[in-house]
């Protein structure tokens, strides 16, 4: 919930309209979460969970064949993974196969985390990652919402983090 | 100044511009972030002149609000759901006292089975406890309200619910423009209460009233509360002026000349806007953001030229139907229109475009029936009511709706 919370500030730094909300399966710490951010250029007065999403973020790589993550996904959409391993080794060769390989990354995004906070707290590694992956927000946007929501030396861990997912993604995006 | 932030934060940030000087509070989800904000305010000095108190129930919170407000200070707190159910007897009290009490509600629905998520059935349980009650159609118009409320409340010594969707609206993330401190103050003077307990002038209130007065009492209640139809538009008038934006009792969308209007209380009411503007048909989005009292005269102005009107409703009347169809109904007596009632978006099942979008396409087909429930799993229903026919050790409904349906967890939107 935090990073789609972040990603509509962020988008909100840009100048645009943003929107975010939580699904919460159950109230206890470890359960599964969905979470939405929807992005404009006008006011967004919808509020059904998005079900046709542009990108798909995955903080917890063990939930993938638990849920439908991508039923509703383009073939242009983009997808983001929270793990070292490979499309294969997490079984997902048919999604590949359907979809824009270029849109599609996986980023070790809990490692970074704990490289840069210390903390294995995928979320401001995957905003830094999906910041490179479609544009829809910048880094620095990323940033200044990192600064706002945290303080000293959570927030420049935080930062660091972001900017390092970025720059890898950026990387195997562009290569 | 336009902020992305949280609905909670928005309301708790509105509500602590009013300078509320008791705040007694006891959490239950989806309401707590906003007494967890005011109370870290109350903690950390931004919020002087106020009373935090942690009480044992939801009960103690209204009593206590009760207290307060009678001893002459600005009383506010928050609650949903079976809080507020809890508070039922003290909620009575606070109106027929008089007292000018706000409290937020985070609409949620209502055990049994228990659910945390939105829906209307608490506010609605409790619409004929004296309160006023408005209800947010997004976290502006939240933010907005509050301030509002208190002014409200304190004219006329009547309690202001003002009813956020839980979850869909409180958890939500999006661009709010607060009222400034200053605009805050400029429109809402401090508290000058009609009556309170004065150890000076000792007075009881509350005490017995037997049948010689009971009537009269309640008639003036009624009277006071019913004065909220032309006091809110004169207060959200001017609070609009103040801050630059409009705020209105019942809002028309597109209902000009529109053959069918979709009538709706929340924050159901953006989709069905949008839903609209997509559509060819002229059909129309009438959002009552006053519920008590009901403002018959405008949704009867409103409604005037449709010839179908869609009631979405977020909680029922069992046994009866829809809650606010019954007011529509009577705002429209006369009027040859039909009136449908659609019961949607219960114990947080999204409301979604698509389901609106055919609920339509089953009205022109002559498809929808007097009351429906949008997106009822009927093969669900229809076996369990098969089940219920054939045996009679059946369990509960629950129990067995969930087995067959084999979702690990609900979803809310």
């Amino acid at each position: 919930m935090t990073a789609a919370e972040l990603l509509s500030v962020a988008a909100f730094l840009d100048g645009r309209e943003a929107q975010a909300f939580p699904s919460f399966g159950s109230e206890r710490m470890g359960a599964p979460v969905m979470a939405f951010c929807r992005v404009d250029d006008r006011p967004i007065r919808v509020r059904e969970p998005v079900t046709e999403p542009d990108a798909v973020v995955v903080q917890d790589a063990t939930l993938l064949h638990h849920v439908e993550l991508f039923a509703g996904l383009a073939p242009e959409g983009y997808v983001l993974i929270n793990s070292a391993h490979s499309w294969t080794d997490l079984g997902l060769d048919e999604l590949r196969d359907r979809h824009r390989t270029e849109r599609l990354v996986t980023l070790p995004a809990s490692d970074i985390a704990r490289e840069h906070t210390g903390r294995p707290l995928p979320n401001t590694s995957l905003l830094g990652g999906l910041a490179a992956l479609t544009g829809v927000v910048t880094i620095g946007s990323v940033e200044q919402a990192l600064r706002d929501r945290f303080h000293g030396a959570v927030a420049e861990g935080n930062v660091a983090a972001a900017r390092a997912a970025y720059r890898q993604t950026h990387g195997v995006v562009h290569a | 100044m336009r902020k992305q932030i949280e609905g909670s934060r928005a309301i708790a940030e509105a509500v602590a511009r009013c300078r509320p000087q008791v705040v007694p509070a006891y959490p239950i989800t989806p309401q707590t972030h906003i007494v967890e904000a005011i109370g870290a305010m109350a903690k950390d000095g931004s919020l002087p002149g106020c009373q935090f108190i942690t009480v044992e129930s939801e009960f103690g919170a209204m009593s206590a609000a009760i207290g307060a407000s009678a001893a002459g200070s600005r009383a506010y707190t928050a609650t949903a759901s079976q809080g507020l159910l809890y508070m039922a007897e003290a909620l009575f009290n606070a109106a027929g006292l008089g007292l000018p009490v706000v409290m937020t509600v985070a609409n949620r629905a209502i055990g049994a089975p228990i659910n945390i998520w939105n829906d209307h059935s608490d506010s609605m349980s409790q619409r004929d406890c004296g309160w006023i009650q408005l209800y947010a159609k997004d976290n502006q118009a939240a933010a907005d309200l509050h301030v509002i409320a208190f002014a409200l409340a304190e004219e006329l010594s009547v309690p202001v619910m003002v009813c956020v969707d839980g979850f869909v609206l409180t958890h939500a993330f999006e661009p709010i423009d607060l009222p400034s401190p200053e605009q805050v103050d400029t429109f809402l003077p401090p508290y000058h209460p009609r009556q309170f307990l004065d150890p000076a002038d000792p007075v009881s209130i509350g005490a017995m009233v037997g049948p010689e007065a009971y009537t009269e009492v309640r008639y003036l209640s009624n009277y006071q509360l019913g004065q909220a139809a032309d006091v809110f538009p004169t207060l959200a008038r001017r609070y609009g002026a103040g801050v630059g934006r409009t705020v209105r009792a019942v809002e028309s969308y597109r209902t000009d000349g529109a053959e069918t209007v979709i009538v709706a209380l929340g924050s159901v009411s953006g989709t069905a806007q949008e839903l609209v503007d997509e559509l060819a048909a002229d059909v129309g989005v009438l959002t009552l953001t006053m519920f008590r009292p009901f403002p018959y005269a405008e949704v009867r102005a409103a409604l005037a030229g449709a010839r179908r009107v869609v009631v979405l409703e977020r909680s029922f009347s069992p046994g009866a139907g829809g809650v606010v169809s019954a007011d529509v109904r009577t705002a429209l007596m006369g009027s040859s229109a039909q009136i449908s009632t659609v019961i949607a978006g219960l114990g947080g099942r999204a409301v979604s475009k698509a389901s609106l979008r055919q609920m339509l396409a089953d009205l022109d087909a002559g498809r929808l029936g007097a009351m429906t429930f949008l997106d009822l799993r009927r093969d669900a229903v229809e076996r369990e009511i098969t089940r219920l026919h054939r045996s009679r050790d059946t369990g509960p409904h629950a129990l067995s709706v969930l087995r067959e349906s084999g979702v690990p967890a609900s979803r809310i939107g």
